[in-house]
């Protein structure tokens, strides 16, 4: 039989019933829709989260004490292994295609001017490369020098919304305020940033991580462990060759710890290692909504499958009578696959403007980041396809089974 | 001239058995039927004597139990469904008591119906709804072809249904009580067409309760209890006949 015809049997048979027809097809709509707006909105999170990280500065590498477990014996954490800030100088002076090299140690303090108090304020030990690495700006006044580091000296530059809460509209340059009782010299105040990745750079002075050590360091914590520091950022050259900087930084550290290239007390990662790993743990998530939003699908086809059934059914009589003036069962079964195939790729097709139109709300009304991805346009209209063509194949096969005369008798 | 008749239909101990066991029923007991191209068979009988299962077996809808069926030299009886449903494309037409129109369809579209399952000479679409208008013409509904089922009268939706039969160009034509659900009137026009088409050397088999339909016919057949109780002709159609083989089945 001509495709063309059978096309449009199915579709006149299909708009004979417009109403049941969609309602037939609304399980395929909201399980292609589904597929699409959960897709979309796990790739838009994910895209927020990659540009977070990105935001974070470029090029850039982490190096991070690998965690030692202790000895064979089980004993106590040795001294051994672990990331001093000697390790930092080294990097900054002797690897080629650095851009920068920062450590950061974090710590909670108050911070006072005159009769302001201000608690909990993040308060970041690093080195003068720190803008460089974290690609922050200062706004007013200086970040502190190579000397400043040297002599741990009593300098702090604040962050923004810092500067702002304790001197509002007095110029905070060259005051002295008071961080956990220490007076410290005002030298600078970052450029807005605001949050990436959770951290709120504005909320956060910034010191020499030298003055950390000497002064806001227990004295015999540091005495024991050295001048440790939990991570060591590299920003890279961009001109420079990233695998070459990260080998000559792994020989460096491993010469320095008299650790073998088998035995590393420190991990060495790049920003793409991380993205990758957020994407792969998001990608995962995001398989998993996929297959959530497919068993819908098949809902949707056994919504088909059921109308179909009834379809032949009611149509017995007019089967019969087809057959009777030449239809193979061939053709039957072909008409019938034909509208449930219809059924389901109107219902796709209808279900890929609501996935568009809802991944489209949701950033609209929901607020939240949604990427549709074409492949999952692609996937669930495929799905679709294919559900209508498998649940459509008994109902057909009923039609295609019937026997002439039987069906004629039909009331 | 009588010309020597081509056997369009042969039948050698014909058996249909419906059922098994204690239900069985014995819808044909042996038939053995011969028709020739050109003719205008009647069957009668009565009811539950056989006539539909008989006719829908000669159309092919059906298969026999037992015994042979030769249509036009073709040897059907063994036939699967999807060959049956070739040669019911190829070189039948059926008509049936109750019209059997497709309600959601026009005149025209029902007519056109059996163009859609031709296997070979396809026509394009504009060519089946040509013919298809021919062939209403013929039947005289041409001014109906946009009509539904549902606009026609009875005997309108016999004719629309015996050009839909007409329009393969089949072999025979069968036809199970045509006239069933139509009144005098009617019934005389329907006849009158399936008259006019033998004449033009269509053959038709016809089942009848009707004896005045029956009158029309050349030879009538009997059947009592699934076999055939007489076969008789009926001698006034002679002119015709000679006449209708003359012209072959053109159409
Ligand atoms: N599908 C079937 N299953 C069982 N028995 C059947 C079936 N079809 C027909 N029969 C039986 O076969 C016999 C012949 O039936 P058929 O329909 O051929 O009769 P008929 O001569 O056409 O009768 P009528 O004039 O009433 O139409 C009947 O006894 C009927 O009950
Ligand atoms: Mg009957």
């Amino acid at each position: 039989m001509i495709f063309g015809e059978v096309l449009k049997i199915a579709w006149d048979s299909l708009m004979a019933n417009k109403l049941r027809s969609f309602l037939t097809m609304l399980g395929v709509i909201i399980g292609v829709a589904a597929v699409i707006v959960m897709v979309a909105i796990s790739a838009g999170t994910e895209a927020a989260i990659s540009e977070a990280i990105n935001g974070l500065g470029s090029n850039l590498v982490f190096i991070s004490s690998a965690f030692s477990r202790g000895g064979p014996t089980g004993g106590p954490q040795t001294m051994r292994g672990g990331l001093v800030y000697e390790d930092m100088t080294a990097i900054r002076e002797r690897i080629s295609g650095v851009a920068g090299v920062t450590v950061e140690q974090q710590t909670s303090v108050t911070v006072k001017y005159e009769n302001t108090s201000l608690e909990d304020v993040m308060m970041v030990g690093a080195t003068p490369d720190f803008p460089t690495v974290r690609d922050v700006r200062v706004e007013q006044g200086r970040f502190y020098n190579d000397t400043e580091l040297e002599r741990a000296s009593k300098v702090v530059v604040l962050g923004k919304t810092v500067a702002g809460e304790l001197f509002g509209e007095t110029d905070p340059i060259g005051q002295t305020v008071s961080v956990n009782s220490i007076k410290l010299t005002v030298i600078g105040v970052m450029a807005e940033k605001g949050l990436v990745a959770g951290v709120d750079f504005d909320q956060q002075i910034y010191v020499p991580i030298t003055l950390v050590f000497k002064k806001f360091m227990p004295a015999q914590f540091a005495r024991i462990m050295g001048d440790r520091v939990r991570q060591i950022i590299v920003s890279v050259d961009p001109d420079a060759d990233m695998d070459k900087v990260i080998e000559q930084i792994t020989l460096l550290l491993a010469n320095r710890h008299g650790v073998t290239l088998d035995s590393l007390d420190f991990t060495i990662r790049t920003q793409a290692d991380i993205i990758a790993t957020q994407e792969s743990t998001t990608e995962s998530f995001r398989t998993l909504l996929a297959w959530v939003a497919g068993v819908s699908l098949i809902v949707g086809g056994i919504g088909i499958m059921n109308i179909m059934l009834v379809s032949v059914t009611e149509r017995t009589r007019e089967i019969g009578l087809r057959q009777a003036v030449g239809a193979a069962p061939a053709d039957i079964q072909v008409q019938f696959l034909m509208e449930a195939l219809l059924l389901s790729l109107v219902g796709g097709l209808l279900g890929i403007l609501a996935g568009i139109g809802g991944a489209y709300l949701f950033e609209r009304l929901g607020g939240m980041r949604t990427v549709v991805l074409p492949y999952s346009i692609g996937f669930s209209f495929l799905s679709a396809a294919l559900v209508g063509v498998f649940f459509g194949f008994l109902p057909a096969k009923q039609a295609a089974d019937l026997d002439p005369i039987v069906a004629l008798r039909h009331e | 001239m009588m010309s020597e008749s081509v056997p369009i239909i042969q039948t050698v101990q014909l058996v249909k058995i419906y059922g098994s066991g204690e239900n069985q029923v014995v819808a044909l007991d042996g038939i053995d039927l011969t028709i020739d191209s050109g003719e205008f068979v009647a069957i009668m009988g009565p009811s539950g004597s056989g006539k539909s299962t008989l006719l829908n077996i000669l159309a092919c809808l059906d298969r026999p139990t037992r015994g042979q069926y030769i249509l036009a030299g073709e040897d059907v009886s063994g036939y699967k469904r999807a060959q049956l449903a070739e040669i019911r494309s190829r070189q039948l037409g059926f008509v049936f008591q109750s019209y059997n129109l497709l309600p959601r369809l026009t005149a025209l579209e029902n007519v056109l119906l059996p163009l859609l399952y031709r296997r070979e000479e396809r026509l394009s679409h504009t060519e089946r709804k040509e013919k298809a208008l021919a062939v209403l013409e013929s039947v005289g509904l041409a001014d109906r072809a946009h009509h539904y089922p549902n606009q026609l009268s009875g005997g309108q939706q016999q004719r629309v249904a015996i050009a839909r039969a007409l329009i393969n160009d089949p072999l025979l034509i069968l036809a199970d009580e045509p006239t069933g659900n139509l009144d005098s009137h009617a019934s005389e026009e329907i006849i009158q067409l399936l008259i006019n088409l033998n004449s033009r050397g269509r053959t038709i088999v016809m089942v009848t309760h009707e004896p005045d339909m029956a009158r029309h016919a050349r030879r009538v057949l009997m059947i009592r209890d699934g076999k055939l109780a007489s076969d008789r002709k009926n001698g006034h159609h002679r002119e015709t006949q000679s006449l209708a083989s003359g012209e072959g089945r053109s159409s």
